[in-house]
């Protein structure tokens, strides 16, 4: 249990001053990433995308924590070197510090880009943990659709209009794929859900191997709703089911939080402009569809969990 | 407004000799709207402080104190997740703040 009061005494690894967007949901992820590792010492890799761009604008840097940039589609692989070096160090008594490695990519260079090299540095079992923060597009080079976004979403790779109604597939499970890595430690989180964020993370951490996090980061340019509402974003993606909060630990799928009343997917969607060609009278069917396949995977996960 | 490095001030090689000194650089002035903080309405429940973006609510000896709004981007995120009634947290335009 977070004990937020507590939490605020530490020192961050991420300062303000850095230029996200304003009402921008990635950092504060990577602030509630940053509380759960509390004193941890850490090094952190960071793959090409917003955050990586706008957090270490020369001559400026928001990290306090050593940190390294390599390219867009191996933060993993750099990650797995660096923290192979460290092992190698340790071996040969040259450091007795004991240090954690987290890595930070947003969907583009984990689902996509990066994929080849997370999952490569998952199957060799390095010590680290990889955070996706989720946005569900290519959003720092304007919006562009990935293998995250949302089907029927609009975005400037994959225009609503007569043609398609947005993008047409269904997005990528790449948790459910990160689990088949059979690697220790695997979840999904949303920031409106602080605590089990927070939790979720320190069990990351401290595992012994390869974890990964998932972690819906809206974006309100590429999403189209007002910045103040960031974090009900989540908190409804989370309440809707599209984002079902949950971990697999060793192999075991486990529902961290299961909403009282599962909401009706419109509710998410409709504050979103990148949905809005869904609420007219030749869509209605597609919206129906997009509710099925959500009931569908929901209940899915209910089954691996063991819920029914 | 933030101050920025002349060239004879910009570190050579492209050294960054001050981990997180992105703290010295102000976003403040990107702001449209500012929250204002009722001190009295305030339950110190720390929810502004863990949704904030750019880790702009100052906190001492675990207690809300205030806003930094030097950082402050006007997102807004933590007047909507003020769960105090009536809130603690209220979003008005920069115009009428007579800051300007």
């Amino acid at each position: 249990m977070a004990n937020l009061k507590q939490l605020s005494q530490q020192e961050e690894f991420f300062t303000p001053g850095h230029r996200m967007c304003a009402g921008c949901v990635a950092p504060v992820v990577v602030r509630q990433v940053s509380m759960a590792a509390g004193d941890t010492p850490v090094v952190i890799a960071n793959a090409t995308g917003c955050l990586e761009v706008a957090s270490t604008i020369f001559p400026y840097t928001a990290w306090r924590a050593p940190w390294i940039h390599n390219a867009f589609e191996n933060a993993s692989a750099t990650l797995s070197g660096v923290e192979t070096a460290y092992r190698a160090l340790k071996k040969q008594g040259k450091i007795d510090k004991k240090v954690k490695f987290i890595a930070f990519g947003g969907d583009g260079g984990t689902y996509d880009i990066g994929f080849q090299s997370l999952s490569g540095a998952m199957e060799r079992g390095h010590d680290i943990v990889y955070i996706c923060y989720d946005n569900g597009a290519y959003m720092n080079t304007g919006i562009q659709r990935s293998s995250a976004t949302p089907q029927f979403a609009d975005t400037t790779t994959s225009p609503a209009g007569s043609v398609i109604p947005g993008k047409i597939q269904w997005r990528k499970d790449l948790t459910a794929i990160m689990a088949a890595h059979n690697v220790p430690y695997v979840a999904q989180v949303a920031p409106s859900h602080f605590n089990d964020l927070i939790t979720k993370v320190q069990k990351a951490i401290a595992v012994d191997g390869p974890a990964f996090i998932n972690a819906m980061a809206p974006c309100p340019r590429g999403w189209r709703y007002d910045t103040r509402e960031g974090i009900e974003m989540t908190r409804l993606a989370v309440e809707t089911c599209y984002w079902p909060l949950y971990e697999v630990e060793d192999g075991q799928w486990k529902l961290t939080y299961k909403p009282r009343e599962k909401k009706p997917l419109t509710e998410w969607i409709k504050k979103q402009g990148r949905f809005r060609h869904l609420f007219t009278d030749e869509n209605k069917e597609l919206l129906e569809q997009f509710q099925q396949r959500v009931d569908e995977e929901w209940e899915k996960l209910l089954r691996r969990c063991g819920e029914m | 407004m933030s101050n920025l490095l002349t060239w004879k001030e910009v570190p050579k090689g492209a050294f960054l000799e001050k981990p997180g000194n992105a703290a010295d650089y102000e976003t403040g002035d990107w702001r449209s709207i500012k929250p204002v903080w009722i001190a009295e309405n305030c339950i110190q429940c720390f929810r502004c402080w863990v949704y904030c973006p750019d880790a702009a609510i100052m906190t001492k000896d675990k207690k809300m104190i205030g806003i930094d709004y030097k950082h402050c981007k006007g997102c807004g995120i933590c007047a909507n997740e003020c769960p105090a009634k009536p809130k603690a947290l209220e979003m008005i335009n920069e115009s009428d703040s007579g800051d300007n």
